[in-house]
């Protein structure tokens, strides 16, 4: 395949490695080191998009990060990734890119007819039509959806993987063009640790595009040079490709990182993508400059392009855009372009400066060289067909254009407003840019960080500047890390810049008729805004420009405004008379360029979404093939079902084994706190409901505690297993909360009191043992413990061997049966699980999960905290007000007087009992009459609903109004269908009221 | 209780049965074990209270490590600084019981505490070229040598898992101390973060 725009030499492409791609479907011909753009451009292939809003054929403007036309779409199926900028894709074998915003090619698009319509579509269109009538809003919503947007999110998983990490370092360099490369040496010299960040597949920023030399020899050779140099210093991290696309507090800077991206479609562990979460003692910023576009009529024709583009493009990538040239220009970087295109080749026809007297050394080569220099001169129209023909010339007097047009034929026309120092990781660290007269560009203000710019990205154009200004802000983040006297080191090379001419800014360039009556002049040209666009926005008084900016998607497209932003500031200054610093900047927001999503959720997906706790005997209940729920991070088994149950069946069997026979449950989760010290009741007393003082050594006591509100917090058992050591136990998912709430009030309101607190969780395998034949299988596998009534009653703890190994067994139940709950040193915890279960095997134990442990609890009407209670609960509301001690104080006592927690109607726990088989919804609301009018008083809600098979029936409980002096009322509960249930209220307590069972012989 | 330690379970047992399946992935730059069954015991007292400390440098054979985030490392014996008033002690395997004793004898009638947490927590470790990189994906602490060396140790999160990192040596290596409801989860994730570097189990 012929490349017809390819010159026959040169570049950093390797011609030794040539790549197929296709883009829009035809097949293309590239070289390694190519990026799709350069590709494209060496293909001929001009239009190469359509623009946002008009469908206009768009071609390639920059070379960078810049561009913002030239988006594709790459790959497809799973791994399609959208809005890629054709400028920055790597060039690899197989690539497939596709236009966006184009169908079925940029070529020929078929919306190309809106563009047609355009001049019905004002700044503020949308806002404008289709608000009116209301009530169409959601079908303009979704045509305007469809329109809207560029390329197309995959709707398939992610394949790829994508990772993200942590650094940290001395001096964090951002870019690596002279300035940056020079930072970063010499802060590696005064030994610090640098990372040295830029966004390109090779280092060297500007110098790869540029033909400059360095002490007398090609960029090329100091930059190979520096390189291996850094690449020496053991603590210099070298990052390409990798972007830094956010500054945020306290020096905290994220980079992703294009790990393989180049590569395309990579299987393995390497990861598509990183995010690299530096934080850094002292920046550098060395981002660079960003070469401002021109704004006159049809000035997005395909080959209209930026000066420093085609340079890099006939440099780099060794890439003639253009046969026959004009270049524009307001300054004298673009004499670059000239001299680069001429010597390539190709044809300068003219330069058109808009300055009416450009001096300079860049200037006076090209006069030299014969390249016709039209001074004073501005580009009045552009004649296009699929790409620029022909551009019409025409003297100004600085704010119209005169005379006769001049009809120049060229192909490429190379475009230079000067230069905007890329400030958006400065403006994100908290700076506010300042406007530079002298310069004609923003540049950085004070620092609110601790960062520093050097080079273009702090106002300084020339090479020696850069690299002086790179190695002093080397030496000096160096020195303010701690290393080095803050003097550099090296000496700068030498470099000849030569005299320069100012730059003169043309916001928008004078033009023949008035703005808006010929061609459109494009601001923006990713969104489509124009200098009409503004013009009528300060008309209908706008004058913030960050109004004007929402009013005409001024700078609102995925490269926030890179080329546009600041001949739009520059724009509005003028039309409203008004200074540049008085309209100011809009703000640079984090990320600077796009990031996917992918490489925000980084590993967090799948199992390692969010830590996952389990129990010791996890791999049992799996092995027994449990269905777990989660609770907390915890891993529980919900039910066991065996081989053709349901889960309504499991939990069915489940319960009744324990009311029958004997099941058991894996409790280990259970929050577990260990209490010590001569104060432990004295703590106990303070923060639970009820005393602790009396409770005798090994014996167990239930109790509630209150926030300072007076709700219930947490409940749980505490057991005195010494005189000043108590364990407490809490509920599994407050385990963590109830944990810092204690130590909050030891540590900020009684530090006299002398108790330590340890969190034993993880220490305590739990095997709760539950039913009428629970002591005849703990017998079997405890030796040294009585288990009988009269020496180990109920509610108490005793110390002996199961199954070998050391235990704590607690007689306390939360299903109403008689239990034991065994606890062991957690490496032991399987083991005793399994001896458990082949000492019941002649009683049928079975294990049961949390459903069946919440039916046996509702059964027996003890509340779950967090299910029955919704931190809007007294222990009054939940029918346990007698629990509370009126002889001591403890935390939430005094709100619980207050004259709301007195109330008579307030909600309070009771049991609900329905006629049919129905079982309520949980979350159900409880009326009295559900065909009352709207809106329905609602007495309260279920707040646990279950099938009963101990009892054959559903039960609930609920919290209702005044619920306890409702008992045998018949109340309501509407569904979501229409219908209604019927429920009576009961007592709480369905099943053995009088505690008998835990006590049986 | 060591005639039935053959029937105990560390957090990691099954984590590392179902490694040895997974095939070796390379030569491994970051290397992942378990140091099951250490006696692990915290202790709380003040430093301040000379008695409390003497009686437990007489009995530990050291002085407990002052400096936060700083570690003592005895013969057999590490003791860790977790707080103002509180250290993890780890001992060798079934050490933490004659440890406990002594602690507590020494300890009689002052206002300290021993607590055997030896079930709940276990140790893992990490070592190898990559260990660093592949901590620094879950850790936001700064491990590098300059930052993080020689009897240091510091409680952190790594994926979102509470940890006490300790610095081992410089191969590098590390020691995470883990609740054992997390040990397994975060043994997945730090195989999972050293894949790229080539990851071995054991």
């Amino acid at each position: 395949m012929i490349e017809p725009n390819r010159l026959a030499a040169g570049g950093r492409i390797d011609r030794g490695r040539p790549l197929g791609f296709t883009f829009d479907g035809k097949s293309y011909a590239g070289f390694a080191g190519d990026t799709l753009a350069s590709a494209l451009l060496a293909n001929g292939v001009r239009p190469v998009a359509r623009s946002f809003k008009h469908h206009r054929p768009r071609g390639i403007v920059g070379s960078g990060v810049e561009e913002p036309n030239a988006l594709v779409q790459l790959g497809s199926g799973a791994r399609t990734l959208p809005n890629y900028l054709a400028t920055q894709v790597e060039l690899f074998d197989g690539l497939e890119a596709r236009s966006v915003n184009a169908w079925p090619s940029a070529a020929f698009d078929a919306r190309a007819l809106q563009g047609l319509l355009s001049r019905f579509m004002p700044p503020g269109f949308y806002y404008k039509t289709f608000t009116w009538p209301s009530w169409m809003w959601p079908f303009y919503e979704r045509q305007l959806r469809r329109a809207g947007g560029f390329g197309v999110a995959p709707s398939e998983p992610d394949p790829d993987r994508y990772d993200k990490t942590n650094s940290h370092c001395d001096v964090l360099v951002v870019g690596a063009g002279p300035a940056g490369l020079s930072a970063a040496l010499e802060a590696g010299r005064a030994g610090a640790r640098v990372i040295l960040v830029d966004e390109q597949q090779e280092m060297g920023g500007s110098l790869l595009g540029s033909r400059v030399k360095i002490d007398g020899a090609p960029a090329s050779s100091w930059l190979d040079s520096t390189l291996a140099q850094l690449r020496e210093m053991p603590e210099v991290r070298l990052l390409s490709r990798a972007t830094a696309f956010g500054y945020y507090d306290h020096n905290f800077v994220a980079a992703l990182e294009r790990v393989t991206d180049h590569l395309g479609p990579v299987e393995g562990p390497t990861p598509r993508q990183r995010i690299w979460r530096i934080r850094a003692r002292q920046v550098v910023l060395a981002a660079g400059a960003i070469e401002r576009p021109l704004v006159f009529p049809n000035n997005d024709r395909p080959g209209v392009m930026l000066a420093s583009a085609v340079s890099t493009y006939v440099n780099r990538y060794a890439v003639s855009p253009g046969r026959r040239v004009v270049v524009f220009t307001n300054n004298d970087s673009a004499y670059r372009a000239a001299l680069d295109l001429a010597d390539a080749g190709s044809e300068v026809v003219a330069v058109a400066d808009l300055r009416p007297d450009p001096k300079g050394r860049l200037v006076d080569e090209a006069r030299r060289r014969g390249i016709e220099l039209l001074a004073g001169h501005t580009v009045v129209e552009v004649k296009d067909r699929n790409g620029v023909e022909a551009v019409g010339l025409m003297q100004h007097d600085g704010t119209s254009a005169f005379g006769g047009t001049r009809w120049t034929e060229c192909d490429l026309l190379a475009m230079s407003g000067g230069w905007n120092p890329t400030l958006s990781l400065y403006s994100q660290s908290g700076g506010r840019p300042v406007f530079d007269e002298l310069r004609a560009c923003f540049v950085p203000g004070p620092s609110t960080q601790a960062e520093r710019s050097a080079g273009a990205c702090n106002g300084e154009f020339t090479l020696r500047g850069c690299l002086s200004q790179g190695h002093a802000a080397g030496a000096g983040a160096a020195a303010a890390a701690g290393f080095g006297d803050g003097r550099a080191a090296a000496a700068v090379p030498d470099v000849d810049d030569g005299k320069e001419g100012r730059t003169r800014a043309y916001w928008i360039a004078p033009g023949a008729k008035p703005v808006g009556r010929s061609g459109k002049s494009f601001v923006d040209f990713q969104t489509d805004t124009t200098a009409v666009d503004i013009s009528i926005a300060a008309r209908e008084g706008y004058e913030s420009i960050e109004h004007v900016k929402r009013y005409t998607t001024l700078g609102m497209g995925t490269d926030q405004g890179k080329l546009g932003a600041v001949n739009g500031v520059g724009a509005l200054a003028g039309m409203l008379g008004a200074s540049i610093p008085e309209v100011g900047t809009t703000t640079f927001r984090q990320p600077y360029s796009p990031v996917t999503y992918g490489a925000i959720a980084g590993r967090e997906v799948g199992e390692l979404f969010d830590p996952v706790r389990k129990t010791p005997m996890h791999e049992w209940h799996a092995e027994a093939g449990a269905e777990f729920e989660n609770v907390g991070q915890w891993k529980r088994p919900l039910y066991y079902p065996q081989p053709g149950e349901s889960m309504q069946d499991a939990v069915d069997r489940e319960c009744l084994a324990v009311r029958r026979s004997v099941g058991i449950l894996d409790a280990s989760t259970l929050g577990k706190i260990d209490v010590k010290g001569p104060d432990a009741a004295k703590l106990l007393n303070r923060v639970y409901v009820n005393g602790w003082t009396r409770l005798g050594v090994g014996r167990c006591r239930y109790g509630f505690m209150l926030g300072e509100d007076g709700m219930i917090l947490d409940d749980g058992v505490t057991a005195r297993l010494a005189e000043r050591h108590f364990l407490m136990h809490t509920t599994t998912s407050g385990a963590a909360s109830v944990m810092s709430w204690l130590e909050r009030w030891l540590q900020t309101e009684w530090p006299d009191l002398r108790v330590h607190l340890t969190s034993v969780t993880d220490h305590w395998a739990t095997v709760s043992i539950n039913g009428p034949n629970a002591r005849r299988v703990v017998a079997k596998i405890c030796h040294d413990v009585d288990l009988s009534n009269q020496t180990f009653p109920f509610m108490s703890v005793r110390h002996g061997e199961v199954a070998g190994a050391p235990a704590r067994i607690f007689r306390i139940s939360f299903a109403g049966e008689l239990s034991y709950e065994v606890n062991v040193d957690a490496n032991y915890g399987r083991r005793v699980w399994e001896a458990v279960v082949s000492a019941g095997e002649e009683f049928g134990v079975t294990p049961y999960g949390t459903e069946a442990m919440h039916v046996l609890r509702a059964e027996k009407g003890y509340v779950i905290v967090g299910q029955d209670t919704d931190g809007s609960n007294t222990p009054d509301d939940m029918g346990v007000g007698r629990m509370v001690s009126a002889r001591k104080d403890f935390l939430g006592k005094r709100s619980l007087t207050r004259p709301d927690t007195l109330r008579e109607d307030r909600k309070q726990l009771v049991g609900l009992l329905t006629d049919g088989g129905e079982v309520l919804p949980e979350g159900g609301q409880i009326v009295e009459d559900p065909s009352a009018r709207l809106p329905v008083p609602m007495l309260g809600h279920v707040t646990s609903s279950y099938y009963s098979a101990t009892l054959g029936r559903p039960i609930a409980l609920a919290v209702v109004k005044g619920g306890r002096a409702r008992e045998g009322e018949t109340l309501h509960v509407p569904l979501a269908d229409g219908r209604s249930i019927r429920a009576r209220v009961a007592s709480p307590v369905f099943y053995d009221p009088s505690g008998e069972r835990q006590n049986v012989e | 209780m060591s005639s039935n330690t053959a029937r105990r379970q560390s957090p990691l047992a099954a984590f590392m049965s179902r490694a040895e399946d997974d095939e070796a992935v390379g030569p491994a730059g970051v290397v992942i074990s378990e140091r099951p069954y250490l006696g692990h015991l915290n202790l709380r007292g003040d430093p301040a209270d000379g008695e409390f400390m003497g009686a437990v440098e007489r009995t530990l054979g050291f002085a407990l490590p002052a400096a936060p985030n700083t570690v003592f490392c005895g013969e057999e014996v590490l003791a860790l600084w977790l707080g103002p008033d509180e250290w993890l002690i780890i001992t060798p395997q079934d050490g933490q019981g004659a440890v406990e004793d002594a602690l507590n004898a020494a300890l009689e009638g002052a206002v300290a505490s021993v607590t055997d947490v030896t079930g709940g927590q276990t140790v893992i470790n990490i070592s190898g070229r990559n260990a660093r990189d592949a901590l620094d994906k879950g850790c936001t602490l700064d491990l590098h040598p300059r930052a993080f060396g020689e009897r240091q140790c510091a409680q952190t999160l790594v994926a979102g898992v509470g940890v006490t990192l300790r610095w081992v040596d410089d191969t590098p290596s590390f020691d995470l101390v883990v609740r054992r409801s997390f040990a397994e989860h975060l043994a997945l994730w730090l195989r999972d973060a050293a894949l790229e570097y080539g990851a071995a189990v054991g």
